[in-house]
């Protein structure tokens, strides 16, 4: 589905002559319907290797190909003046669904992820938790087999995050055609509960240090024994103390 | 009750300011004795009103004409070249630093200049007053496109959305509370482009003809109700403008008020 082979990526400074060098040789395969969490310190490159799966980068040298992948950014990014429903339709809308079909196929996710009756209001009337999962139903809807998850809880209280990191494992289950997820974040607890497998990342530039592959069945707790112990294996890795 | 008072109080207060204004003006007027054709007084300028409704309105009509179209020709050219600006780096390099240069030049001198190129009647007075909310309107609607989420542009990619789509769904919209903006700025520099314009393209009519006329003839009153007039349309343009805003950009009142809670 996703295959980086030994990609390098260095962003030239506009004055500096050496530039910053984003990722080193990093290679990374998902197969059908896996969800790959990335976690890594800030500034490892984990947007970067998102962009080039996107197809918003080219690398410098290594390969990237991937299926269609759709983003969902850290940000909700709705659109201020379009009703939540509209928002969720703007994938389907780019892709020339009419309106009607479009609003058809918004309401039942919007049944799913409980935000039922806030069709017509806008984003700015909105919580945050309630706009990041409009966000996510037009990501979800621009129909792409692979989805690409920029920390999507990260802007969102811890409360809030524990609530949407339940229903993103629910959401995802619920498709009939299970979709190839890469899922970027810092927060290892969220890759523990969400990932088949967790690609751990080094600090600038970006290199995979492990990819460990989460045998745990779903839904996970996150008190779950065995989620606390792979919790503090990446942790480890990490080098953060534990 | 105490409501009413308060959602009143927004004008109410303003509008006890001018009666007190006015009043002291009349007031003035009556113990210095001041000469009529120095200072009328506000009633001095009241009857004017009254007895040259006719004439005032039929010189309000031209000039309402010259300033409609005037900001509609600019909203055409500015929004143009906002958009011009705005996708091509060359275009930007190029004009930006002119059109901000070109705001030294006062635009008032080039009315002449146009009448001589263009003769007398209404296009130079129309072209002076599109000059004049050209520039408002560029800026602000450049300023509008610049408030676009470079993130949401890539999110937009990522949807397989064209350069085309990209504008339509995403920036023409981010750019609307700006043009209106720019319009409305407009509206008000307009009423200073159509009295110059009037004044030396002979025109023959329309209000700042009217101001013109009626100080050579030592018409003081004459000359102020024009003024009050002129004011008066100016500023019933700026609200109807606003109205309208609140009306087409209800999500931009959205945001505006829910930052300022």
């Amino acid at each position: 589905m996703i295959s980086v082979q030994d990609v390098s990526l260095v962003f030239t400074g506009r004055r500096d002559h050496e530039g910053v060098r984003a990722l080193d040789s990093v290679s990374l395969e998902v197969g059908s319907g896996e969800i790959v969490a990335v976690v890594g310190p800030s500034g490892c490159g984990k947007t970067t290797l998102l962009e080039l799966i996107c197809g918003l980068q080219k690398p410098d040298s290594g390969s990237v190909e991937s299926a269609p992948a759709a983003l969902m950014p850290q940000r909700d990014l709705l659109l201020p003046w379009l009703s939540a429903a509209d928002n969720a339709c703007l994938a389907l809308r780019v892709r020339g669904v009419n309106r009607s079909d479009s609003l058809a196929l918004v309401k039942p996710w919007f049944e799913r992820l409980g935000l039922s009756g806030f069709e017509q209001t806008r984003p700015a009337q909105l919580s945050g938790g309630m706009r990041q999962r409009v966000s996510f139903v037009r990501t979800l809807l621009a129909g792409k087999p692979v989805l690409a998850l920029d920390e999507p809880f990260a802007a969102l209280d811890a409360l809030t995050r524990a609530e949407m990191q339940q229903w993103l494992g629910t959401a995802l289950a619920a498709e009939e055609q299970p979709r190839t997820v890469v899922l970027v974040t810092h927060d290892v607890e969220e890759a523990a509960l969400l990932g088949d497998r967790i690609v751990v990342m080094s600090p600038r530039p970006g290199r995979v240090i492990a990819d460990i592959t989460v045998g745990l069945p779903r839904p996970r707790t996150r008190t779950d024994p065995a989620v606390v112990a792979l919790r503090e294996q990446v942790l480890g890795l990490l080098g953060a103390p534990v | 009750m105490s409501g009413a008072i308060r959602r009143n109080a927004s004008w109410l207060l303003p509008a006890l300011a001018l009666l007190l204004l006015l009043g002291m003006w009349q007031l003035y007027v009556e113990i210095t004795g001041v000469s009529s054709l120095v200072l009328p007084s506000p009633h001095d300028v009241l009857r004017a009103l009254v007895n040259d409704r006719g004439t005032l309105l039929r010189n309000l009509s031209r000039t309402a004409l010259e300033i409609v179209c005037g900001i509609l020709v600019a909203v055409a050219f500015g929004f143009a070249a906002a958009v011009l600006i705005h996708y091509s780096t060359l275009a930007r390099r190029a004009l930006y630093p002119l059109l901000v240069a070109s705001q030294a030049v006062p635009v008032v001198i080039l009315a002449p200049v146009l009448v001589l190129w263009l003769n007398f009647g209404l296009r130079p007075v129309l072209i002076l007053i599109a000059l004049v909310c050209f520039f408002p309107i560029v800026v602000t609607t450049l300023a509008g496109f610049e408030t676009v989420d470079p993130e949401l542009l890539k999110l937009m990619v990522t949807f397989d959305a064209s350069r085309w789509q990209r504008f339509r769904r995403v920036e023409l919209p981010s750019a609307m509370p700006g043009l209106l903006t720019g319009i409305k700025l407009a509206a008000v520099f307009s009423v200073i482009g159509a009295v110059f314009g009037e004044q030396d393209s002979g025109s023959g009519s329309g209000l700042g003809y009217l101001l013109n006329a009626t100080l050579n003839n030592l018409e003081p009153a004459e000359a102020f109700a024009t003024v009050c007039v002129l004011s008066a349309f100016a500023i019933l343009l700026f609200v109807l403008l606003t109205v309208a805003e609140r009306r087409m950009l209800p999500w931009a009142y959205q945001m505006k008020e829910i930052q300022s809670r």
